[in-house]
């Protein structure tokens, strides 16, 4: 056959090799085939131009991705045969893997499945094509996790049953609604949800300080799965980079449908990182970066330079960024005072940070640790130390939206619980922020259908009306084992073990007595 | 004695997690098993999808098919993502080598015009078709439910996205890169009467709402007819006319329907042996499909390797059914 | 306000030579250490050249490759056969 046209740059290559499979039906009606494409009111005029954020064709895909998988599970073979986790700073750093592992790692499952959703349902191939390589590497994280905590969960209480606490814990509703308010949504929402706001915008602040603070704390297994998932969310920072583009491009109308979307998914994605910046503040024994300079790094340099960038389309900043870089004093301690008070019923230890870390956290905040936070630690220092370590008895409000209790505090007033409420069809609902309020006022029929676990408790659907059973029976949580002080617990007693310091504790004496 | 402390604490406290205990107790698990079962939320979803509102998320309803449990259903090659990328990696490193082999030595251009002509349009747009099966395959992935399941189809899924690469290279070989030969071919998909009956097919699955369905549609009944006849008769045919050397491009296919066969079998059985119900549902849509797959098949079939193939292939298919517990159905072909 | 495009590599030995190779072509770009990674940030632009690592390592290199050792990146994204650059466009 004669050869007459030039040949395919890189580019049009590609195309041919993915969105070209592509055909226009003809025996089927598009909009059956493709039906959740217009509901959220998003025009697309053409997806012939959409631009491929990567160009990445299957037998290379399978080739890299070959090569990384045998790098990491190399190092996770080597890491349980050496007995890795007894080379970590400190056994309290693993309480930040088992609050990573019931919070985050399901909410890679979940996006698996989104992805594998909006990957057949968009009606641009070039555009299914990235979601569905996207999807499959969620799968990918969400197992190299399971199998990089494996080993922990060997060693150590709290990781043991991640899967049915994320699904129950109270504090896990907070991953959790998240993820299914994205899922719950259309495609495009779903995208500017997790693959604008949470991949390009927010991930940083849990993927890169936090896994550069797993590796400073010894802790190879995870650094390697942490970096080896970036890998690939370098490919899905740049669709989500462009997804936004193309949105803004095809349609005028698109443009405040799409700012409301950042505005919520901005502030739902700030609440649910609140979590990483108790994880670094305060669960890192050897510190890296305080949350406060990695949200400066990560959130309002680079977001400045992307909103900079967006201008041009119309889009401006999140509405709420402004409250969001004043809580960047504040919300890391008050999580951990809150954590602190309910170790009773979470699947991690807490504890007060030693005179060293707090001295840490005084340099990082001049101007709130000392002011307003060390005193409350050291009160609770004293009462632990004549043997009456705080526990707060009474089940906390939850904010409607993010499901984080009302425990912050007015962006202008440290001093000042932040609290919203309104009443919606006859019925009050309580609120963190003006960010959570406004997002539940422009979809109260969503929000009022949450699960909001303290409700649930109240109503006798967690297997018991008192505390400890729910923990106990409903949560799998193992009393004494994978709750309340990490002082003196077991898995403080093996470490100290380990370490040669002291002997084992009483429930792992049996052998050596 | 602080020796023998510190060989106890390194002693596991358990040896996998509670959900794997619970399953299979408290011993060493496989990778397999603790990054398959049990990793779906199955509870307390928050809200209902705006896109579905009848269901809920994760909502095992979707389907008509029950099972009690749908991690009943493995993956007999036990692929969990690491294994199935480097499975996936040492096929496509053989596939590249051949199709290198191919390029340098110029054996497809080398062809007779009519013989790349046919390679072009009875071969090539079955890139369309792997189109259709990569978009259901990454449906049921989206909407089916368990761990053990859903990562069957996105890995059945990419996989298909692959073929359908290959298939494509296989005209960039014919045209040297230009592209022409793929516009070319993808006309004959749109336009020729001998795929249209197989287009319209695949258009049909596409708007096949029940999950498991379409599973078994895609996965059991077209390609359990369309891989023999194209990748084996037809494969032959074209040997007859000098073409072997294609067979080096197709490789892949070979191997990848004989491998991804025994999952498959593997499901329907496992579903199948749940209850008289899904028996029945299976059955019933078995009945629907089959003799429409057969029948969208025949133009091809009549144009290349001619309807006794495609008879013998239905027969073979029906013996399939027999082994897997169904009722074999008298399909002329 | 300045716009700084950047990339994040995991420390390693390929990255020794990306980060070469970067540094060499960005003039203005300024190279982080980290515990375990490599950060380059430049403000607006930042620019990897295939022939300029392929100096460095000595070897045919495919800009895919180095999908291999990023860790993150911001800025918009124009990657083709011969470079993979970063930018800010306003």
């Amino acid at each position: 056959m004669a050869t007459k046209n030039k040949k395919l740059s890189l580019k049009d290559k590609y195309q041919y090799l993915t969105r070209d499979m592509a055909w226009e039906p003809s025996y089927q009606k598009k909009e059956d085939i493709f039906p959740y494409e217009r509901f959220e009111g998003i025009k697309i005029t053409d997806w012939d131009k959409w631009e491929d954020p990567f160009r990445l064709t299957m037998d290379a895909y399978w080739k890299y991705q070959a090569e990384k998988e045998k790098k990491l599970y190399a190092i996770f073979d080597a890491f349980a045969q050496n007995n890795g986790h007894q080379n970590i700073s400190d056994a309290r750093y693993v309480n930040a893997l088992k609050l990573f592992l019931t919070g985050v790692s399901p909410l890679e499952y979940g996006a698996f499945q989104g992805y594998a959703k909006v990957g057949r349902h968009f009606s641009g191939a070039g555009a299914r094509v990235a979601c569905q390589m996207q999807s499959i590497d969620e799968l990918r994280h969400v197992q190299t996790q399971i199998h990089a905590m494996s080993h922990y969960n060997k060693h150590f209480n709290g990781l043991h049953d991640f899967a049915h606490m994320h699904d129950r814990v109270w504090f896990l509703s907070v991953p959790k609604s998240f993820f299914d308010d994205a899922r719950s949504a259309g495609p495009f929402e779903f995208l500017t949800a997790i693959s604008f706001s949470f991949e390009y915008v927010l991930t940083n602040l849990l993927f890169v300080p936090f896994m550069s603070g797993a590796a400073y704390n010894g802790d190879m297994a995870t650094v390697t799965f942490g970096f080896s998932a970036q890998s690939d969310e370098a490919r899905h920072m740049t669709l989500g980079l462009e997804v936004i583009k193309f949105m803004l491009e095809q349609h005028e109308d698109n443009v405040p449908i799409v700012q409301r979307w950042i505005d919520k998914w901005f502030w739902r994605g700030y609440r649910l990182l609140s979590l990483v910046s108790m994880m670094m503040d305060y669960m890192l024994p050897n510190k890296v970066m305080s949350w406060k300079d990695a949200w400066e790094v990560y959130y309002e340099q680079n977001g400045g330079a992307l909103f900079r960038d967006l201008e041009r389309y119309g889009i401006r900043p999140p509405k709420y960024q402004d409250d969001a870089n004043k809580g960047k004093h504040h919300i890391s301690h008050q999580l951990w005072s809150t954590f602190y008070q309910y170790s009773q019923a979470t699947n991690f230890h807490t504890w007060i940070p030693s005179e060293a870390e707090m001295n840490w956290l005084s340099e990082q905040y001049p101007d709130t640790f000392d002011k307003y936070y060390r005193p409350r630690f050291e009160h609770w220092q004293k009462q632990q130390e004549k043997g009456e370590r705080f526990y707060n008895n009474t089940l906390p409000q939850l904010c409607q939206v993010c499901q984080v209790p009302t425990l912050f505090t007015e962006p202008d007033d440290p001093t000042q619980l932040s609290h919203r409420s309104l009443v919606h069809d006859g019925e009050r609902y309580h609120f963190c922020s003006d960010g959570c309020c406004d997002i539940f006022k422009h979809e109260p029929e969503k929000y009022i259908q949450a699960w909001l676990p303290v409700h649930q408790i109240y109503q006798g659907n967690c297997e018991g009306a008192d505390l400890e059973t729910v923990v106990a029976k409903y949560y799998h949580i193992n009393i004494g084992q994978d709750n309340l002080e990490y002082l003196g617990s077991p898995d403080h007693r093996r470490w100290q073990a380990i370490k040669g310091n002291k002997p084992l504790g009483a429930d792992d004496s049996k052998d050596a007595a | 004695m602080s020796i023998e402390i510190k060989t106890h604490a390194v002693e596991p406290i358990r040896h996998t997690y509670s959900n794997i205990q619970r399953r299979f107790g408290d011993k060493p698990a496989s990778r397999y098993q603790e990054a398959s079962y049990d990793i779906e939320a199955t509870t307390n979803f928050h809200y209902r999808p705006l896109w579905d509102p009848q269901h809920g998320l994760n909502d095992p309803g979707r389907s008509a098919v029950r099972m009690a449990d749908w991690h009943a259903v493995t993956d007999p090659r036990q692929f969990y993502y690491g294994v199935y990328v480097q499975s996936r990696a040492k096929m496509q490193e053989a596939t590249e080598y051949n199709f290198s082999f191919c390029d340098k030595r110029g054996l497809l251009t080398r062809l007779p015009d009519a013989v790349q002509e046919n390679l072009l349009r009875l071969l090539v747009p079955l890139r369309h078709v792997e189109l259709g099966a990569n978009m259901n395959n990454s449906s049921v992935a989206g909407d089916c439910v368990a761990g053990t399941m859903t990562q069957l189809h996105i890995y059945q899924a990419m996989d298909r996205l692959g073929m359908g690469q290959y298939l494509s290279r296989i005209a960039l070989l014919i045209d040297g890169g230009t592209g022409e030969a793929l516009d070319r071919s993808k006309t004959y998909w749109l336009e020729d009467a001998l795929w249209q009956p197989l287009r319209r097919l695949v258009e049909d699955s596409l708007v096949i709402k029940d999950w498991f369905e379409l599973t078994l549609v895609q996965n059991l009944i077209i390609d359990g007819h369309l891989y023999p006849l194209m990748y084996q008769h037809f494969d032959q045919w074209l040997a007859e006319q000098g073409a072997e050397d294609v067979s080096m491009l197709t490789e892949f296919m070979r191997d990848w329907f004989s491998e991804s066969s025994r999952w498959v079998d593997a499901m329907v059985k496992t579903v199948r042996a749940e209850s008289e119900a899904n028996v029945e549902q299976l059955q019933s849509w078995i009945e629907v499909w089959q003799p429409r797959v057969v029948t969208a098949l025949a133009p091809l079939a009549e144009a290349s390797v001619g309807a006794p193939a495609l008879s013998e292939v239905a027969a073979q298919f029906a013996a399939r059914l027999k082994k897997l517990g169904f009722a074999a159905q008298e399909i002329a072909a | 306000m300045s716009q700084l495009a950047f990339i994040v590599f995991q420390d390693n030995d390929n990255a020794r030579y990306l980060v070469e190779a970067i540094a060499e072509d960005n003039p203005h770009a300024e190279v982080q250490h980290h515990p375990a990674m490599i950060r380059i940030q430049a403000e607006q632009r930042l620019v990897i050249n295939r022939h300029t690592v392929e100096e460095k390592i000595g070897r045919e290199w495919d800009v895919q490759e180095m999908l291999l050792d990023v860790i993150s990146i911001g800025g918009n994204v124009d990657e083709d056969d011969d470079h993979f650059i970063l930018e800010w466009k306003n």
